[in-house]
């Protein structure tokens, strides 16, 4: 395999740019596997109050780095994933959680695109509706006839 | 008329749904620790590292208790709003130095004046988790038995005090 110049350099420069997403992020140990991948999911799943649109595994803000310590420090403590979610809400609020529970002030959230979904369907619904053509009204005993003879002037005259 | 009304209907129940949701500021999160008792921390103070400190420094008055740093900006911006309210005898403030060297943050107060009662130093942030800080300065409003009833994200401006805490601490103050 060959590697041209100028496609090593976009290699390089494309390194350049996810390279931030991944540098700040400090390497921890794990005895067992399996509480690495509790850890990454809790971190995915827990937002940076900071950045607010990145989550705990992905910023690298002071606090997000401090807030991951807490998570390893209980996870390694052996507390379960609810204990260190709770601990979390219970200081920061509803809004660390990336999936906030159903609760009154979070029902737009969650129900709001259904609902958005269901208007659109009406409306579209609605706006069809007149569109259909009208169905032909019966013909009258008048209309009939003069059709009829119409139709036997045709068949009688191809 | 139904045809007209129904999408200009939607565009201004559009138009209201984003006019309300540009104008909330997203970096208010709201604390979920107001109405419960401040928690509790054992820290030193600032100008004394053999001198306790602890959350029952809240009792028996009304506190600001606001959160700030010699490395942050706004705290700068709001420290003579802080200076004048503590010079006018307003409230009692009590600082949370958050993240801080002591020698820095005591070089701020010897360079622009001290107005807190006693600072609370907390070097590596954990009574700040505790507290939900994710942004400094903060702070919040906490009545004579120790129970947190606002939080405010941001620096405290004279419009800020004005509008929203000193109503707050001048009614709990009234209260037994």
């Amino acid at each position: 395999m060959t590697f041209t110049l100028p496609s090593l350099f976009l290699a390089l420069f494309l390194n350049l740019l996810i390279a931030p997403a991944w540098a700040g992020i400090e390497v921890r140990e794990f005895p067992d596997p399996r509480l690495e991948a509790r850890y990454q999911d809790l971190i995915e799943e827990l937002r940076c109050l900071v950045c607010q649109n990145q989550s705990l595994a992905d910023s690298k803000a002071d606090l997000a780095e401090d807030l991951r310590d807490e998570v390893y420090t209980m996870l390694m403590a052996g507390k379960d994933d609810r204990e260190i979610i709770d601990f979390l809400v219970n200081r920061y609020g509803d809004f660390v959680l990336y999936r906030p529970p159903v609760k009154t002030t979070t029902a737009l959230l969650w129900f709001g695109p259904f609902i958005a979904l269901l208007g659109g369907i009406f409306i579209l619904w609605f706006l069809t509706r007149k569109r259909r053509p009208e169905t032909p009204s019966a013909l009258s005993e008048e209309e009939r006839r003069r059709l009829d003879s119409l139709l036997k002037d045709r068949q009688d005259n191809p | 008329m139904l045809k007209y009304i129904l999408p200009l209907g939607l565009f201004i129940g559009l138009l209201i749904l984003l006019g309300v949701g540009l104008t909330l500021n997203p970096r208010e999160v709201p604390s979920p620790l107001v109405g419960k008792p401040a928690p509790g921390f054992q820290l030193t103070r600032l100008d004394n590292a053999e001198q306790p400190v602890s959350e029952e420094i809240f009792q028996g008055r009304v506190t600001l208790f606001n959160v700030w740093s010699s490395w942050c900006t706004a705290c700068r911006q709001e420290h003579p709003v802080l200076m004048d309210l503590a010079r006018r005898g307003e409230v009692t403030l009590i600082g949370l130095n958050y993240k801080d060297s002591r020698a820095a943050a005591r070089s701020v107060l010897e360079h622009s004046g001290n107005p807190y009662r006693l600072s609370a130093f907390d070097a590596d942030g954990k009574v700040g988790i505790d507290w939900g800080v994710y942004g400094v300065p903060e702070t919040f409003v906490i009545d004579r038995h120790g129970i947190v009833r606002y939080k405010h994200i941001g620096p405290v401006t004279a419009q800020i005090w004005e509008e929203k805490l000193a109503p707050l601490v001048r009614y709990l103050e009234k209260q037994s």
